[in-house]
């Protein structure tokens, strides 16, 4: 996983609520056996017409928006399936960070898991950086994860809140696995005193 | 003594070690596999050159692919072979336990977990799928994982999670004739959102879910996903008991005893308390139809699309909008009377034998409107025979239904049952997304009754009309 500590980019204000997993990335596009190649794909029925050509007035087809690497949305953002391909997505079209008023659990999780910082910050707050991101790359909006702020263009910060062990993997880009692997001893032991009742699969 | 939540209850148990900042590592006792979030997870663990930890714990199905009709000659889509046959090799280089997709057992993940006995009360549950809450209905916390913690659980059984609030939604009385376990949790999430449930494990109680036979409370969990909760849950009680026993994979004599014994302790303290609360009553529940794009947008089938202009909120009035231009509906504009063009009963939801009874019983004697397609795919195999040797294929096939094998088929298009744009469909599934059913197609979710009722007169109706 790629670190993530700072980043200064242009934001995508997306003000829609409740944009589902469906639509960050529709389920025939989950075939693949691949993390990576998802870009391409993302948003595809809010971005793209039904002969494959671009829809003009969607955020992310506006020139200033292309290179954008964090989106600002609605309310309860990435709710629906688990299916990690929907931040697979928005990381292989280059977005670090998506700031909303909230966002559903698994996909919430999902994020930190592959170098995505979600941000949840008050409606209102959301608003004025929707107004920011509406100027395009004349307005660019800067994370600082170390000291949990948003800087606006203004250079106005807004302090976020975000759980520390995830912080910390997303400062150091840690692999979860590997730290868990530490506790193995514990691990063992729990497995040692585990109900008798428990049955194994065996013999499918 | 603290009284505890049987969340609280669950949890406590599968703590491994806590961290200082709360986090814990938490046990799994079950992890069920299929091939779309799996592949990437495998590959993870090769790179790595991990192994499955416990092989005897994890079970893998081919579901969301497969095709519902005649399966001899294999998965004709190439990528949908791929996947399958991926899932295929993964489980025999790291020895995972596996039901092929021609095995009479094979079947929708969370409709064979149950069926088999492999869930059980008080037991953890993953799945890389959010619809792994629907195991909660037997008390046993039950949740879905992205790909990542897919490939966490195989490498160490264990998740690093923090643990979740508890809510309790309560659903006092009895429901009305005609109503299901659909309409219970339809009217849940219409009154509570998508979001009503973020951050929590909704516990589910009251006389009215005491009422459900499993079937029913495996329907109301399984949506808790759609009311944005972590999981759902169900105490266990007699009804589960009996559900359990002589299943494959659970526990037989001396160990179910003790089992049972143990499941009896779970259920919620007396004085526990949660961190929100929402009753409902059942008496005032009528038979639910969704009209737009989330699960939240859902009225009683007597009721009207509402109008856009009246949401004060900017980003919510815009969806609003956007999902009656996408539903092709009017503001104020009835639901009863609205033509279908596909009926689809079916999915993790709504595809267990009960289900298939509920429906047939609208369908006999009766026959499909000539303008609708209607499609029931039973959620596993032994569903499926279970119904043929109960009659209900030949209800079904006499009424013009087409009676198909098992699997997710329409619920999300990934096999070849699909939405073509602008088909309007009343379906059994969990999700009315945009392009959930195909692109472009438009999903009204109800009951398998209502369903069926809507394949016979060609709309939307009032099943309480059909006597």
């Amino acid at each position: 996983m790629d670190k993530f500590s700072h980043l200064t980019a242009t934001a995508a204000p997306l003000n829609l609520a409740n944009v589902d997993t469906d639509k960050i990335i529709p389920a025939r596009f989950l075939k693949t056996i691949k993390r990576t190649g998802l870009g391409k794909d993302l948003f595809s029925a809010l971005r793209y017409n039904d002969d494959g050509t671009e829809k003009p007035d969607f955020v992310l087809n506006q020139a200033k928006y292309r290179g954008a690497q964090i989106l600002i949305a609605g309310e309860n953002f990435g709710c629906g399936s688990s299916r990690e391909h929907a931040p697979w997505a928005l990381l292989d079209f280059g977005i670090r960070c998506v700031i909303a008023p909230s966002f559903a659990d698994i996909f919430h999780g999902n994020c930190f898991k592959n170098g995505i910082l979600p941000i949840a910050l008050p409606p209102e707050i959301c608003a004025q950086l929707m107004a920011d991101a509406a100027l395009g790359h004349n307005a660019r909006l800067t994370i600082d994860l170390e000291n949990q702020v948003v800087v606006r263009p203004d250079g106005t910060k807004i302090p976020f809140e975000v759980d520390a062990f995830r912080k910390h993997c997303l400062l150091n880009g840690l692999d979860d696995i590997g730290l868990t692997l530490a506790h193995a001893p514990a691990i063992d032991a729990y497995e040692a005193k585990m109900p008798a009742w428990q049955p194994a699969i065996t013999g499918v | 003594m603290t009284a505890k939540t049987l969340f609280d209850k669950i949890w406590d148990a599968h703590v491994v070690d806590r961290m200082a900042d709360g986090t814990c590592v938490l046990y799994i006792d079950r992890h069920l596999v299929h091939e779309v979030t799996s592949p990437q997870a495998f590959e993870g663990l090769r790179l790595a050159g991990r192994k499955v930890r416990r092989t005897d714990a994890t079970i893998a199905v081919a579901d969301h692919n497969v095709p519902t009709e005649d399966r001899s000659h294999g998965i004709a889509e190439p990528e949908s072979r791929l996947q399958v046959d991926t899932l295929v090799r993964n489980v025999a280089e790291f020895g995972v336990p596996y039901i092929p997709v021609t095995d009479a057992r094979q079947g929708i993940v969370h409709i064979i977990g149950p069926e088999l006995g492999l869930s059980l009360p008080g037991m953890t549950i993953v799945c890389g799928d959010s619809h792994t809450s629907t195991h909660g209905a037997l008390g046993a916390l039950a949740f879905g994982i992205g790909t990542s913690e897919v490939e966490h659980v195989l490498a160490t059984q264990t998740l690093l999670q923090k643990p979740a609030k508890n809510m309790l939604v309560r659903v006092d009385g009895t429901l009305p004739p005609g109503c299901t376990a659909k309409d219970i949790i339809l009217a849940i999430i219409g009154k509570i959102g998508t979001a009503g449930g973020t951050g929590h494990v909704i516990e589910y109680a009251g006389e009215a879910i005491r009422a459900l036979d499993m079937a029913g409370r495996m329907t109301v969990c399984n949506m808790s996903i759609e009311a944005g909760a972590r999981a759902g849950l169900i105490a266990p009680d007699e009804t589960t008991f009996a559900y359990i026993a002589g299943r494959p994979y659970a526990p037989k004599g001396g160990a179910l005893e003790q089992a049972v014994a143990y499941w009896r302790t779970l259920p919620t303290d007396a004085g526990a308390q949660y961190d929100k609360t929402v009753v409902l009553n059942a008496t005032e529940i009528a038979p639910q139809v969704s009209w737009g794009t989330s699960p939240e947008a859902v009225v009683p089938i007597t009721g009207a699309v509402p109008d856009p202009d009246a949401e004060p909120d900017d980003a919510r009035r815009a969806q609003l909008r956007r999902m009656l231009d996408y539903m092709g509906l009017a503001a104020g504009q009835k639901l009863a009377g609205l033509p279908v063009d596909v009926v689809f009963i079916g999915s993790c939801t709504n595809a267990r034998i009960e289900d298939l009874r509920a429906a047939a019983a609208i369908a006999a004697g009766r026959h499909v409107a000539a303008h609708v397609r209607a499609l029931v795919v039973p959620g596993s195999g032994l569903v499926k025979a279970q119904a043929e040797s109960e009659g209900l294929d030949k209800i079904f096939l006499d009424a013009g239904f087409e009676w198909r094998e098992a699997g997710c088929s329409m619920c999300l298009g990934m096999n070849p049952d699909k939405l073509t744009a602008g088909q309007r469909c009343a379906s059994t599934s969990n999700r009315n997304f945009e392009g959930r059913q195909g692109p472009g197609g438009r999903t009204h979710l109800l009951s398998p009754a209502m369903a069926a009722a809507a394949a016979i007169t060609g709309a939307l109706t009032d099943v309480r009309e059909f006597s």
